[in-house]
């Protein structure tokens, strides 16, 4: 339960269970906490349907498309990777010429940038694909404005005009849009093995999964074309990662007539290898349970790979030694939290 | 490994401050087998890097993360019983959660909810030194499944002036160590008597709603209030009312629909006392 917790799975652990084999399989205190683990991510489901709802009111009166992306997108699009997600910012796509004015719109209805430090408000305005996180001044919500899904520095930056061009409706009917399917697996592929982050690594893992399971069940030729995308894109080598993670971890998903196009991703042996036994140690549970040997490393020169795809060297070098210096003087002194204050806003 | 109500906590930390208040107050709970399943395992331990050695600091980490900023190194045991605090508020939603101390006489329970300062801890201190069962000073326990208060039975915090009343008050009462200078002041916890403890598992149905007000060299004066209005504040004191949606709503209409709901304010615990005998006895 703890590991689960830690991975934001636990939720998708008590509906796969209750979904499964039920819970009255399950010893009575665990039980217990499953059971409360399904009422929060209920809860935590309904906010962010009243939180899209709000964001498509805010950009009603823009012209141009927003997309939605990851979890809220597999939401809206009722995917079977929204199951028992712990859903946390919405991420959205839109023009880049567009940028100026959903920020406006978003501001007018209450989400603004809390981003006071002038280095890092040019660094994601200037070298990254998105805005500072905007925050809701009353609900605390946060959107995330992209403009493309990866830095326009970086070593697999791709044109977001494609995917806005590409992009389809939530479901039939709906206002909402969302990127084609196979867009949403490369997206999926290259925010997991080119960002970096890995504390819900295993948990995007599964999304993966389940995005690959669903779309190639659903679209006889989905497999052809999410090859002939990553390469039209340039994402052979995250999608090589990502089909290799998954194959390692949860099962092959590729259809045995797809093989040629499976070996064709790979990059050379020496990447191959390291990569592989890197991501292979940084998937593993982010928990003191799971600790193995080798994990922070793993993680941590997976973490300057992925600043290192993003931005070009002398940048790099200068934005690592800052944020190490933040890291150890922060500029704003530690303060106890408030530790029995209940909730409030009825 | 220790049990308190319907959870059983893993307590682990390197300070022998903790070690010291554990023993003083939780001496006489039921103690599980370390290997049996833990509902919440709470670590509090030191600080981080330098903060180990330099100005030591305590932290409490969950699933092997910190989970608030680091607090003085003196302060390990009252973060130790906040962090408690905060596994349940945060995780247990199988009951309605509420801001409030709960206390049972015959069988039936009455409920203080207050902001804090209100006094209703050093109330609640007070009356279950005469005649009142402690259920808890800080969460009230609602059932989602049968509607009753389940008693969390676990130590009462008190603050600043009121550990000087309650000194006074019971002498018998025995005290962890005093912390001073946390967020909240001078903190301190009180054991809970040992009678209590038998009946840790043994809920309450809810009778009473008390809003407590301590004024400064007021007489005791239980007043009516509407039942309507006491739904409202009684959410806004809920810690996962927002969480549990339609369901939480229902059940805490239920709840004060089958209570009688007051306004008590005071200044005298022996006055207060008698204003809740009153209460008691009134049916």
């Amino acid at each position: 339960m703890s590991i689960a917790r830690r991975g934001a799975l636990w939720m998708r652990l008590a509906q796969h269970l209750r979904d499964g084999p039920g819970l009255a399989a399950v010893p009575e205190a665990p039980r217990r906490q499953l059971e409360a683990a399904l009422v929060t991510g209920s809860s935590i489901c309904r906010d962010m349907i009243s939180e899209v709802q709000r964001l498509q009111q805010a950009l009603a009166k823009l012209p141009e498309r927003c997309v939605l992306l990851k979890g809220a997108a597999y939401l809206c699009a009722g995917l079977p990777a929204a199951k028992g997600r712990v859903f946390g910012d919405i991420d959205i796509l839109v023009p880049q010429h567009h940028i100026g004015e959903v920020e406006g719109a978003l501001m007018a209805a209450g989400w603004i940038s809390h981003e006071t430090d002038r280095y890092n408000q040019r660094y994601y305005r200037q070298w990254m694909h998105e805005l500072p996180p905007l925050t809701h001044v009353q609900r605390g919500s946060t959107i995330d404005v992209h403009h493309t899904i990866t830095p326009p520095t970086s070593a697999f930056r791709v044109d977001g005009a494609s995917l806005l061009a590409a992009a389809v409706p939530a479901a039939p009917g709906s206002a909402l849009w969302v990127l084609q399917p196979i867009d949403m697996v490369l997206h999926s592929a290259v925010h997991l093995f080119a960002e970096g982050e890995f504390d819900r690594g295993l948990r995007d893992l599964l999304d993966l999964h389940d995005l690959l399971h669903h779309f190639g069940g659903e679209h006889p030729d989905f497999w052809p074309r999410l090859f002939n995308r990553a390469q039209a894109l340039g994402l052979q080598r995250p999608l090589h990662h990502a089909l290799s993670q998954i194959t390692f971890w949860l099962g092959d998903p590729v259809p045995a007539t797809c093989r040629d196009q499976v070996l064709a991703l790979r990059p050379p042996w020496l990447p191959r290898v390291t990569m592989g036994w890197l991501l292979g140690t940084a998937l593993r549970p982010v928990h003191p349970l799971c600790h193995r040997p080798g994990e922070g490393l793993a993680r941590w020169l997976l973490y300057v790979r992925s600043h290192w795809l993003r931005m070009p060297v002398h940048l790099l070098l200068a934005h690592l030694v800052r944020k190490a210096w933040l890291r150890q003087f922060p500029t704003r002194p530690a303060r106890p939290a408030s530790t029995d204050a209940p909730a409030t806003g009825v | 490994m220790v049990s308190t109500g319907p959870f059983s906590f893993r307590l682990t930390s390197p300070f022998d401050s903790v070690a010291k208040g554990l023993s003083l107050l939780y001496g006489r709970y039921p103690v599980e087998a370390a290997d049996v399943y833990a509902d919440f395992a709470v670590h509090i331990d030191r600080g981080a890097g330098l903060r180990r050695w330099i100005k030591p600091q305590s932290r409490f980490m969950f699933d092997g993360q910190p989970v608030f900023e680091p607090l003085p190194e003196a302060h390990a045991y009252p973060l130790l019983e906040w962090s408690m605090n905060w596994c349940i508020s945060a995780h247990a939603h199988q009951y309605l959660i509420i801001h409030a101390a709960v206390i049972e006489r015959g069988g039936r329970a009455a409920v203080l909810p207050a902001p804090p300062g209100s006094g209703k801890s050093t109330l609640c201190a007070g009356l279950v030194h005469r005649g009142w069962r402690l259920l808890s000073d800080e969460l009230a326990l609602v059932s989602m499944a049968d509607g009753l208060v389940w008693p969390l039975c676990r130590p009462v915090s008190l603050k600043n002036a009121s550990i000087d009343v309650i000194r006074r008050f019971e002498p018998t009462a025995l005290f962890n160590r005093v912390t001073h200078d946390t967020t909240k002041g001078s903190v301190t916890h009180m054991q809970v008597p040992p009678a209590h403890l038998d009946a840790m598992h043994t809920p309450a149905a809810l009778r009473w709603v008390v809003f407590p007000k301590y004024l400064a060299g007021a007489p005791a004066k239980m007043a009516a209030r509407s039942r309507a209005g006491s739904v409202v504040d009684l959410a806004r004191n809920s810690f996962n009312f927002g969480v549990l949606g339609t369901p939480g709503f229902e059940r805490l209409c239920d709840l004060v629909e089958g209570s009688r709901c007051f306004d008590f304010s005071y200044s005298a615990l022996d006055d207060a006392v008698s204003a809740f005998d009153q209460l008691a006895s009134a049916a």
